[in-house]
């Protein structure tokens, strides 16, 4: 279990234009928001001495921003061959690489042109090799068709319906149109949600993300080096990362996970509360990790927020809009804000526990859980200010 | 150039799976040890972590776990002839969950815990692909 709590904090966040076409080389995404995190911690480029980021090939490795930005003295630079699960997974890493030395400063960073240049949401590598070659054949390739699986099951054991899953996509947009940086800012009614093209069923258009183009990057750091740097700190309280048995040879493959009605989160749960000594009851926003609707209806469960089964009833009875006892994705999240693969929710804890979040802003928020991964493994973090 | 279906690329822990299926049997790895099925085939037994791994024919027999309806094509060039079509998870009396297609009936007539058997599909000269079709169906019963 991760055991440092409030003993590292997060003291400078940065962010590009989110957008369909940046024009720009990821290079230059990941670099503009390494250099503006940099400068939103009042801390001078020369003081970092690590870098880590994850990504699925369609990225650039930590060494190349290093590069970029002429660190004199890059020590710890490591790139996670992962997917959303890795976006808190990284700042958690970070941490422990800054416990044991390695690293003073920490940039933690996801760029991509990911509707522009490598279209994640796609298809995938059509070759079917590996455990690939017992799925890709049956034309179950893209991660619409991955998660829609993992739906079904859901509305099979609980009943969950459509207007349910609507609710999470219409409460999330309702956030975007609140926060100048989302890509999509006009409002969504539940009767468009279901009369949307229906694209994998049980998924129409706007249960799946959006694609971007963007980068967010934050610098992490030791609580005592924090509190020198220009804004609050904002200090990670607790994290988790991990998933059950059966994980799968790939993020895509589920074959042998036991029950598609409850992800990774139900696996992390304990370590999550244990480490930041509170409960789901304290939690003042959530950022939750949303490449679907269905993926808020699996955590929401698997962390305690709701008993297995019930999300969908707390989502449809407006539990997760800013006004309900638990704003989440106040920024819109994946579905509604951008895909910058989970961590623009880190970017948005960070903001909204600064007070930072303008006429989004959720007023006293103390702390906030971000949540990163969708299927069979994942991480998630407490923050607070 | 047009993009093909993706057929899978036969290694030394999946050829007797795919060998299987040419000659139209389901072929799955048992435990000698523990006696419990696993698919797909790995390197020793999930289960007891004994390397007494044998190859069995299953039944063929099993229920629906979960199953999609894919009705936008991706790739579109590979698939759009083909939407709408069925993915799904069969439970195999055997013990284990399988992906695959479910052909013979309306994707609106399927339902979880579906009674379903397999067929095969010959591809090309060296590729049969697995596919389940409602019990009923098969015998040419009325449902």
């Amino acid at each position: 279990m991760w055991n440092l709590r409030d003993r590292y904090a997060i003291g400078g966040i940065g962010f590009t234009r989110f957008s369909k076409a940046s024009g720009v080389t990821v290079l230059e995404l990941a670099t503009e928001a390494c250099l503006k995190a940099c400068e939103d911690a009042g801390v001078n480029p020369d003081e970092v001495d690590g870098l880590i980021s994850f990504n699925f090939g369609d990225s650039v490795p930590g060494m190349a921003v290093a590069t970029a930005m002429g660190l004199p003295d890059p020590q710890y630079v490591v790139d996670f061959d992962s997917g959303g699960n890795a976006a808190n997974l990284i700042t958690l890493a970070a941490t422990a690489a800054i416990e044991a030395g390695l690293a003073k400063n920490v940039l933690c960073f996801r760029a991509m042109n990911g509707r522009s240049g490598f279209r994640l949401g796609g298809s995938r590598d059509l070759s079917a090799y590996n455990v690939t070659q017992y799925t890709a054949p049956f034309g179950w390739i893209t991660y619409p068709q991955a998660m829609a699986m993992w739906c079904r099951a859901h509305m099979v054991k609980y009943g969950t319906t459509k207007e349910q899953l609507g609710s999470v996509a219409v409460s999330f947009r309702e956030n975007a149109v609140l926060n100048e940086r989302a890509m999509i800012r006009t409002p969504l009614t539940i009767d468009e949600y279901l009369g949307a093209r229906k694209i994998v069923d049980p998924f129409g258009l706007y249960d799946i993300c959006l694609e971007s183009d963007g980068a967010c990057a934050a610098l992490v750091t030791s609580a005592e080096r924090a509190r020198d740097m220009r804004h609050r700190p904002v200090y990670i309280m607790g994290g988790a990362y991990g998933g059950g048995i059966h994980q799968g040879e790939d993020l895509f493959d589920a074959i042998r996970w036991p029950d598609l009605s409850e992800n990774f989160s139900k696996y992390i749960a304990g370590d999550l509360w244990k480490s930041a000594g509170i409960g789901p009851e304290d939690v003042d926003v959530a950022e939750i990790y949303d490449c679907f609707t269905y993926t808020v209806i699996m955590v929401l469960e698997g962390l305690g927020f709701c008993k297995p089964g019930e999300a969908g009833a707390f989502a449809q009875g407006g539990g997760l809009r800013r006004t309900g006892p638990l704003p989440t994705n106040t920024h819109g999240g994946l579905l509604s804000e951008a895909y910058i693969h989970g961590f623009n929710h880190v970017i948005e804890a960070v903001e909204q526990l600064r007070g930072h979040s303008g006429a989004r802003q959720i007023e006293g928020a103390r702390i906030a859980l971000t949540t990163a991964g969708a299927m069979t493994c994942g991480s998630a973090m407490i923050l607070r200010n | 150039m047009t993009m093909q279906r993706p057929l899978p690329v036969l290694d030394h822990l999946s050829r007797p799976f795919w060998e299987g299926c040419r000659e139209h049997r389901l072929r799955l790895q048992k435990c000698g040890s523990c006696g419990k099925a696993q698919f797909p085939p790995g390197p020793i037994c999930k289960h007891c972590r004994s390397s007494a791994l044998d190859w069995i024919t299953s039944s063929g027999h099993g229920t629906i776990y979960s199953w999609i309806v894919v009705r936008h094509p991706v790739p579109s060039d590979v698939y759009v002839k083909e939407v709408p079509y069925v993915v799904a998870l069969v439970e195999l009396d055997d013990g284990v969950r399988m992906p695959t297609n479910i052909v013979g009936c309306s994707p609106e007539a399927i339902g979880a815990g579906m009674e379903v058997e397999v067929s095969f599909v010959d591809i090309n000269d060296t590729i049969s692909l697995h596919r389940f079709q409602p019990v009923a169906q098969l015998h040419g019963k009325s449902a």
